[in-house]
């Protein structure tokens, strides 16, 4: 499989890019800072990637998509599958104080997600088709308090991930919408551990599988999925009570 | 109320991790770094009045390998388990490796780990070419066996105080095949161990003896010793070993279910296991058995526990080990898990532990008289000339340590000319080394 990838460098882009080295997939990194993306290209050489190549890419610059999945396509010789990792995080009470970190956040996992996608999309189908996989969260299946508004961001983007799939799936186009639960990564590094919390590498062979069958909606580890329906269940009234 | 951070003897002290993959941000004013926990005591603690360690883990990213000569360059925070995920396949094992798999390459380094094949090949640090480090003032310097000889040779065995490993440059061992053939062998006590560890050594490369250290008199020191070696390509089985699932100790057990009498029964029951004779050995099996149960560490009860390792020299005669098990019974130290391996000679790292001689590692869980049985061993490893390893140590009192360690002082000269403000310390610094908290 030809894979461009968008956050590679760091938590569960590094695992599933390694996942996917291990294989012995050709890969391209997208990502801010060139030689973060270098020496994570280097890593994924030395487990089976083949010759693998990168170029920058911010979510906060559009500007620089086209180019970036250009670079992509030409050192992969095609592309099968765009996947994006990338995305920002910050808490309710770091989000609230900071209008300026507020609106990085959304630019970044609303605006500049979907920019991305549409830019990865119109490549793909022109191609006859492939997958987009991109990672949103379980924070945007319901309006909770501590994640307000990270949490419309995501919700925001999962909405677009589901209509697309709708629109475009005939076409050859499959979207994979990954929604993490609690994983630990340096994004989580420090807050409170709730249970069901997961591994990188465990999200990143959960994903993998996902990715190979064209699943829509993946939750990982798979046991958000019943979390998230609980959640999903509780009325209001509940969930004005509940911290979580 | 405050977290603790605990080394994997489970005594914790108020700490905290900073957890990044970046770690040239992170250690940036940090007084210590941290790989997997996995030194028993306080060297991976921070000091008192400290909260912040910096953890390696998540920097794990290989940078550069060259299958030829098996060199490699990775990031600190690359685990053992990891590594051989990725090389074993590739005909590829470390060079040196400790009794368990769930070691960063930097606290490999900050210890100098030596483990069944230090009779050949050493300890980890005779192996590593370059250091990328961030020393106390800020500065990011390289070092090695050839290149601020120095700073390297105070870094290994060092316990991270002399700065932050960033990346480790060192050679894999290359393998013939992914097995190991091994055998086991009884033998009925310590002096007949020893004669026949030191003569295994001489054909075998790793060599490593689990003793009975609560049976006394004539079966004082019985136990088994264990031989092995790479399988050669003809020998081992086509299918490569997979990693097998490991068990878990779900909940911290009660104090009571270790007691002398239970330790007792494990150990006569070990001592009798059926060996096997001379065959194909899993190499997890071989390497890491203790890696088969998760959380291990948690049978020892709340108070946690600490083992004991020190190294009785060559020149205290075959006789020291014998005293030393004679003091650790009349003591009443009970343990399930005393080790006995062969140690060539002393490596580079200026507190690097092992030297030539055998050395004996012991676990006890705490207890009110686990200070007072520590004070005895220590006195009487003073008397044989030898010396504890700072990775597993908890109780020794610094009079002890500077007794025992006259390579001490250049070791806090070298500090000093890195470290002039005392930057750098841990848990163990403070308790051992006499720096300020
Ligand atoms: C079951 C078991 C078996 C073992 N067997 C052996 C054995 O056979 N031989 C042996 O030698 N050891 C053995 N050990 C001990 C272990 O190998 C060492 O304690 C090793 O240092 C642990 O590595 P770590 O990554 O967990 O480091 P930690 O325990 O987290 O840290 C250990 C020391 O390394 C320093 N350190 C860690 N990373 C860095 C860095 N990046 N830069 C600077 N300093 C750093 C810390 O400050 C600390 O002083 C064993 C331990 C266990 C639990
Ligand atoms: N961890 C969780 O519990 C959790 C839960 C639910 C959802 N998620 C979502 O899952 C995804 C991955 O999370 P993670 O925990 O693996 O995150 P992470 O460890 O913080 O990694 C984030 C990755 O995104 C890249 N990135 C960040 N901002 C970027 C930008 N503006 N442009 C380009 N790349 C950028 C980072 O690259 P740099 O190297 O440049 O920093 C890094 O590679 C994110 O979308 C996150 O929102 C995570």
């Amino acid at each position: 499989m030809k894979v461009a990838v968008l956050g590679a460098t760091k938590g569960m882009g590094r695992a599933l890019a390694r996942a996917m080295a291990a294989r012995g997939d050709a890969l391209f990194l997208l990502g801010r800072d060139p030689a973060e993306l270098a020496k994570s290209g280097q890593d994924l050489a030395a487990r089976g990637a083949k010759g693998v190549g990168h170029a920058p890419c911010d979510l906060e610059t559009p500007e620089t998509f086209a180019p970036g999945l250009a670079a992509a396509e030409t050192a992969l010789g095609g592309l099968d599958a765009v996947v994006v990792t990338a995305g920002l995080f910050a808490t309710q009470d770091a989000l609230e104080a900071d209008p300026r970190l507020l609106g990085r956040v959304l630019d970044a996992d609303f605006t500049g997600t979907i920019l991305f996608c549409e830019e990865a999309r119109k490549r793909l189908l022109a191609r006859g088709g492939g997958t987009l996989c991109v990672f949103s969260s379980v924070a945007g299946e319901r309006g909770r308090k501590p994640v307000a508004l990270y949490g419309a961001a995501k919700a925001g983007l999962s909405t677009y991930l589901e209509a697309l799939d709708h629109r475009y799936r005939e076409a050859g186009l499959k979207t994979v919408c990954v929604k993490p639960g609690f994983v630990r990564t340096s994004m989580t590094a420090g807050l409170p551990e709730p249970p069901f919390a997961g591994d990188p590498e465990g999200v990143a062979a959960t994903v993998l599988r996902a990715i190979d069958r064209g699943t829509p909606v993946v939750y990982a580890p798979p046991i958000w999925a019943l979390v998230m329906l609980v959640i999903r269940l509780l009325p209001r009234f509940v969930m004005r009570k509940v911290k979580f | 109320m405050t977290k603790l951070l605990s080394g994997w003897g489970r005594i914790g002290v108020p700490g905290r991790e900073i957890l990044s993959e970046d770690l040239e941000r992170i250690t940036k004013g940090a007084v210590l770094s941290r790989g997997l926990g996995r030194s028993y005591g306080d060297s991976s603690l921070p000091p008192p009045g400290t909260l912040d360690v910096v953890a390696t883990p998540l920097a794990d990213r290989i940078l550069a390998f060259d299958p030829a000569s098996g060199r490699i360059r990775a990031e600190a925070g690359l685990s053992l388990r990891e590594l051989h995920r990725v090389f074993m396949p590739q005909g590829f094992f470390t060079p040196v490796s400790p009794g368990t798999k769930f070691v960063t390459l930097g606290g490999m380094v900050a210890a100098d780990v030596h483990g069944k094949s230090h009779h050949s090949t050493g300890c980890f640090g005779g192996h590593v070419h370059r250091l990328k480090m961030r020393v106390a003032d800020g500065r990011i310097v390289e070092c090695g066996p050839d290149l601020e000889t120095d700073l390297f040779r105070a870094t290994v065995g060092g316990m991270g105080l002399t700065g932050h490993v960033l990346e480790v440059d060192f050679t894999l061992a290359r393998i013939p095949s992914p097995w190991i053939l091994g055998e086991g062998e009884r033998i009925h006590d310590i002096d007949a161990f020893i004669l026949a560890l030191k003569e295994a050594g001489k054909t075998w490369p790793f060599t490593v003896g689990w003793i009975d250290c609560l049976s006394s008199g004539s079966a004082m020191g019985r136990g088994i010793l264990t031989r092995g070696r790479w399988a050669t390509a003809d020998e081992a089985p086509d299918a490569f070993p997979r990693e097998p699932r490991p068990l878990t100790v779900p909940f911290v057990f009660p104090e009571a279910a270790l007691s002398r009498a239970s330790v007792r029964a494990f150990n006569a029951l070990y001592y009798r296991q059926p060996l096997g004779r001379r065959g194909i050995r899993h190499p997890d099996q071989f390497w890491y058995p203790l890696d088969q149960i998760l959380h291990w560490n948690r049978i020892y009860g709340r108070r946690g526990f600490t083992q004991y390792q020190c190294v009785l020299p060559e020149s205290a005669g075959i006789d020291a080990a014998r005293r030393f098990l004679e003091l650790l019974t009349s003591k009443g130290g009970a343990s399930f898990l005393c080790v006995i391996k062969d140690c060539g000679p002393e490596g580079q790292g200026l507190l690097s532990f092992p030297k030539r001689g055998i050395s004996i590692a012991l676990d006890m869980a705490v207890r009110d008289d686990t200070q007072a049985i520590v004070d005895a061993l220590n006195e009487r490893v003073i008397a044989e000339g030898g010396r504890v390893y700072l990775a597993k140590d908890t109780f020794t009192r610094p009079e002890h340590f500077r007794a025992m360690e006259p390579r001490l002082p250049e070791f806090q000269r070298i500090r000093r000319l890195w470290d002039p403000e005392g930057r750098l310390k841990s848990a163990q610094s403070v308790r051992l080394f006499g720096d300020k908290p």
